[in-house]
């Protein structure tokens, strides 16, 4: 409860003093106003902007889209990710090639990945997809490889005594075994999926279907600032809610099993 | 729950004899090969209750292994009931020196790995041979914990529970109880002896504690490194059950120490 309320009580002063020094409130009839409406929207206005669309329906429909590629792209970048990681954990060989192609490839911000998507697949979901797929993908990847390969291999030996078999063992000791690690790369694969999302959104107008970033591009091509700072709201809320419904359950799952106590 | 428990498995204990026909292992390693065991011959009777004991280095773990199916020796061969053993099997469990549980399973959960692996149960047996042995090793209470809820001498507990499930002929014990302290180990010398009585398993157990091996076993075999082979072996003519505090016990390990510290003098132990 003292947690809640300390969070509670930082965030009501941000915003008193965010609606303070852009003219929101008013102090014996004055007005204070720092800044015009084009450089910093005040509160009720992007209040405004955001109540407005979503009462209208464009930003529950534009975050329907983005979402879907989000999750798309993630999915694809899980499903090719963790098979690789598993791979490059077992074989030297995948891990030499692969893997550290993965490890040049992690370190490029996904976003260097738009020029190159939107020659090969044009301004198409594919170049959204693809960008996301970047960002994912190599995170998991080395997050797998690392978890597979802490796992300590009296598991293994004490599973192939019990009658389990190689594939046996790999999917049900292994794989379990590794889950905090693989568990925290596909936190940090989701993080960088959704940040490369964004970028490409930003960058790439796609006509099959406008996305919460391209509504944060159209905001600064038309100067509506209190659009590009709702949809940033928007954003941080998405954020906020994947890290709570998504991933803060299994931790706190592994968390209780493993005895890796945190408060 | 009671020793009453219902399902045949739980009343039909097979064991196997076993032998090992001169067996010789080296590594290689940055110092040079070790020859781990030489020319190590050794057969053990169904039921019979069996410790390897010598210092580090000496082979014992080594053949353990090799009787596991988890290594296999440069030469010679090892034989459950007159079968080479070239693979792990579930006929041979093996409890590790640390405790190898799952932590990603609560203790049911890891009692039911290896009955899982078994086709012939359906999960009602698994789930009533799990509780069954889980209470055998006075665990019962413990079903649903998480493993690092227990403390070293109960995660023991369980793992010996975990491999007594499957039922296995053969029980491989690699040092168990070296991480406990002293009062846990005492309590676990007499219910590991009641189990054996009413299991009639056949036991290996490696220790490099000439006490624990005397308060065992019906033999103990006496290792000695470079080259790892078979010294002295020592018949245990106690009776059962035994306390690890009693005099003649206390006679017998101190004529396997002095035996081990004979060998040691001699400059064959370094």
């Amino acid at each position: 409860m003292k947690n809640i309320t300390q969070t509670l009580i930082f965030f009501l002063l941000l915003i008193l003093i965010w609606a303070g020094i852009t003219g929101d409130l008013s102090f014996m009839g004055l007005h204070c106003t720092l800044w015009s409406p084009y450089v910093l929207p005040s509160p009720s206005l992007v209040a405004q902007y955001l109540w407005d669309n979503t009462v209208n329906g464009k930003l529950p429909l534009s975050m329907l889209i983005t979402l879907r590629r989000l999750l798309i792209g993630y999915v694809i970048g899980l499903v090719i990710g963790v098979p690789l990681g598993m791979l490059a954990a077992r074989f030297r060989m995948v891990r030499n090639t692969v893997g550290v192609l993965g490890l040049g490839f992690q370190g490029l911000p996904s976003v260097c990945w738009v020029p190159l998507a939107c020659i090969w697949f044009g301004q198409t979901e594919a170049a959204l997809l693809f960008v996301v797929i970047m960002g994912t993908l190599w995170s998991v990847l080395l997050s797998t490889e690392n978890g597979i390969r802490n796992v300590p291999p009296i598991y293994a030996r004490a599973a192939r005594t019990m009658g389990s078999s190689p594939m046996h063992t790999l999917l049900f000791v292994t794989l379990p075994a590794s889950a905090p690690f693989v568990v925290s790369g596909m936190k940090q694969g989701w993080a960088f999926a959704w940040r490369s999302l964004m970028a490409a959104e930003i960058y790439v107008s796609v006509i099959s279907g406008f996305g919460i970033g391209q509504y944060l591009h159209y905001g600064r091509e038309l100067q509506r600032m209190h659009q590009v700072v709702g949809v940033m709201f928007i954003i941080i809320l998405v954020g906020l809610l994947a890290d709570k419904l998504l991933f803060s359950p299994a931790e706190v799952w592994l968390h209780r099993r493993w005895g890796t106590a945190r408060d | 729950m009671t020793d009453s428990a219902t399902h045949p498995e739980l009343h039909d204990f097979p064991t196997a004899r076993l032998s090992v026909e001169h067996v010789t292992k080296t590594f290689t390693t940055q110092g040079g090969t070790v020859v781990a065991l030489q020319d190590v011959s050794i057969s053990i009777r169904e039921g019979e209750f069996v410790c390897f004991v010598g210092p580090s280095g000496c082979g014992k773990s080594t053949l353990l292994n090799i009787i596991a199916g988890l290594e296999k020796p440069d030469s010679g061969k090892a034989l459950i009931n007159g079968s080479p053993i070239t693979e792990p099997g579930r006929d041979r469990l093996v409890m590790f020196q640390e405790h190898a549980l799952f932590p990603w399973l609560d203790v049911i959960g890891n009692v039911m790995f290896g009955l899982k692996q078994k086709p012939n149960l359906n999960n009602r047996e698994r789930l009533e041979v799990a509780k069954y042995y889980l209470y055998l090793v006075k665990m019962d209470n413990f079903a649903h914990a998480n493993i690092h809820e227990l403390s070293g001498g109960m995660k023991q507990r369980v793992a010996l529970a975990r491999s007594l499930a499957p039922n296995p002929k053969i029980l491989l014990m690699d040092e168990p109880f070296s991480a406990l302290d002293a009062m846990t180990r005492e309590q676990l010398y007499g219910d590991i002896q009641d189990i054996w009585q009413k299991r009639k398993k056949t036991i290996i157990f490696v220790t490099h504690n000439v006490r624990e091996a005397v308060c065992l076993g019906d033999r103990v075999l006496l290792f000695t490194p470079h080259p790892g082979r078979i010294r002295e072996e020592f018949k245990v003519p106690l009776p059962r059950p035994r306390n690890i505090n009693d005099h003649d016990l206390a006679d017998l390990s101190q004529r396997i120490t002095a035996a081990l510290k004979g060998y040691h003098q001699a400059g064959e132990c370094d």
